[in-house]
């Protein structure tokens, strides 16, 4: 084995590993930071040893062990007292030192119990969104600084800093590492489907730069999302999330033409469209509904995302979708979220199923809003609106507004080239 | 990326030999783990070439050959279809299945950029005609 051989195959190790390993040494040490140094310094000894060694057997127990070792000899040294960390040394020892037998169990965490406590950590509302989507690609994702900063268009030094004092605000809020239970328990839990879903759309319409997409970033949300399933089986929430991340991730490959440029939704070709994505999204779908339907109440906000898209999924052409159902699915979403980005979709959907002169009504109405004042989408809809019932040279000057406000390249373009489109519709209609 | 993770067949594959109780349990056991970790599209397994058929073209001649085929070590058991970051990732993931005697192939699926220029406007439209007939026999068959 090379040492580039195998230190690539370090990297996938950890990648699979790496949040296990942390959330299992979270449990023994209760310091989310701490346990992040031990499990690279588990990583550094793996970088020494395996090159000749080659990769162990069971990768994942030997990192634990070594990650222990460590830690006993920090403490030894008396160099946790130093760092002043929250949990006293012998304390800490006897637990290192019980644990050492189950090294195979500690690492196993068949339930994954402390995974899910460590995706409710790093998901923390103590936390600022974009320390929380930082600190969540980092230990749960396996990520480097460095790939998160390029994937967020942010300075490596920017997420560093995030990182380090997300770690220092879990310490000093002194976060529990546990599963929240009851009311609290869907608080939280919708603060960590947010982390995803932001993580998502991060990827799926990049907010600034010249891609339209960085594909990357939905893939490691929609692994997320699955993960996050599979350790609360009986939120109906997250399968609803899931299902929406599969569906959207669906039409990646049709959004974008050969150029590089935006495709909107209608006027994708659906053949090119992911039937493996959007079946599993609609088996997820199935399975949200089921435990809405056994447990009773209504659809939660992703659950209603995720069937809006499935009415999309479903046409086979665009001309076949059920619009009339989709705006019956935005009515149930607009009275959950009260959010004028969901009334101008709604909006939309107003006008697919019952013309645009009703469409154009209810956008009006949102003009005031002051969420929407310099959101792109509302004079892009309105423009798009206007272009149908024939006010070109209205259209024209929404479009160009939008345009304006847009902080995507690729996306402006397509806006431009809309409103050059009206605006020679409009000199036709004066000859 | 995708790739696809092909079982070949062998002669016990071949023989429709059927799996212990144990060998089910371990792979069941590997296979949650691929499903927990997000990783698992898709996996099924396949009968024995004795079940299938090939077509064979040559020019504008078709010709139906039932099995069984005998090259085995062409031959295919099963595959997975999975979802990691790197080939490297994928190797790791495959080291850890319960399989003893047996070569297991990892290939990682074609995305429509890896054509470069050679995949011309013409080619993807016949591309995007093939997956409308797939989508359109799936949906006949949901």
């Amino acid at each position: 084995m090379t040492t580039s051989d195998a230190h690539r195959a370090i990297e996938a190790v950890w990648r699979i590993e790496s949040a296990k390993l942390i959330a299992a040494l979270t449990r023994l040490v209760r310091d989310v930071g701490l346990a992040e140094d031990l499990a690279q310094d588990a990583l550094v000894a793996a970088l020494e040893r395996w090159p000749e060694s080659g990769v162990p057997d069971n990768p994942g127990a030997w990192l634990m062990a070594a990650a222990k070792r460590r830690a006993i000899d920090l403490m030894r040294h008396g160099a946790m007292q130093e760092r002043k960390r929250p949990v006293l040394g012998h304390e800490l020892e006897t637990q290192l030192e019980s644990a050492v037998p189950d090294l195979d169990a500690a690492i196993d965490d068949p339930v994954g119990d402390d995974l899910l406590r460590l995706v409710f950590m790093t998901c923390h509302p103590v936390l600022s969104r974009e320390a929380r989507l930082a600190l969540t690609l980092r230990l749960l994702g396996g990520l480097t600084t460095e790939e998160i900063a390029r994937a967020f268009l942010t300075p490596e030094p920017t997420v560093a800093q995030r990182i380090v004092r997300a770690k220092r605000t879990l310490a000093e809020a002194r976060v529990p590492f546990e599963v929240p239970r009851g009311a609290e328990l869907s608080m939280r839990l919708s603060s960590v489907l947010e982390v995803i879903y932001l993580v998502f759309n991060e990827g799926y319409s990049a907010t600034a730069g010249d891609d339209w997409v960085r594909p990357a970033l939905c893939e490691e949300a929609q692994r997320l999302a699955r993960i996050v399933a599979g350790l609360l089986p009986d939120e109906p929430e997250v399968h609803g999330l899931v299902a929406l991340l599969e569906i959207q991730a669906s039409r990646l490959r049709a959004r974008v033409g050969p150029a590089g440029e935006p495709v909107l939704l209608l006027d994708q070709d659906r053949a090119r469209w992911d039937h493996l994505l959007i079946h599993r999204g609609l088996a997820a779908l199935d399975r949200a509904t089921a435990l809405v339907a056994a447990r009773g109440g209504a659809l939660g906000p992703y659950t209603l995302q995720a069937a809006i898209a499935a009415c999309h999924a479903r046409a086979r052409t665009a001309a076949e979708t059920d619009w009339v159902r989709i705006v019956a699915l935005y009515d149930g979403l607009a009275e959950l979220t009260a959010s004028p980005v969901v009334e101008l979709n709604r909006a939309v959907a107003v006008a697919m199923a019952f013309g645009p002169a009703a469409g154009l009504e209810l956008v009006d109405e949102l003009a005031a809003e002051p969420v929407l004042k310099g959101y792109h989408l509302l004079p892009s809809v309105r423009g798009d609106l206007l272009a149908k019932l024939g006010r070109h040279a209205e259209a024209r000057a929404e479009l160009e507004r939008a345009a304006a406000l847009t902080r995507n390249a690729r996306e402006r373009e397509l806006l431009l080239s809309r409103a050059a489109a009206c605006a020679r519709q409009a000199i036709g209609v004066v000859r | 990326m995708r790739v696809m993770v092909i079982v070949k067949a062998d002669e016990k594959s071949e023989a429709g030999v059927m799996h212990t109780t144990e060998q089910l349990a371990d792979m069941g056991k590997f296979n949650e783990e691929l499903v927990k970790a997000g990783v698992m599209l898709a996996g099924e397994g396949l009968h024995p070439s004795s079940r299938g058929v090939r077509v064979q073209f040559s020019g504008g001649k078709r010709t139906v050959i039932d099995g069984p085929f005998t090259e085995s070590k062409e031959l295919i058991a099963g595959f997975w279809l999975w979802q990691v970051r790197s080939m490297d990732e994928a190797i790791e993931w495959l080291k850890r299945a319960p399989f003893e005697d047996t070569a297991v192939e990892i290939r990682p699926v074609f995305e429509a950029e890896d054509f470069g220029t050679e995949f011309t406007p013409e080619l993807r439209e016949q591309e995007d005609r093939l997956r409308a007939e797939v989508a359109a026999r799936q949906a006949a068959q949901a």
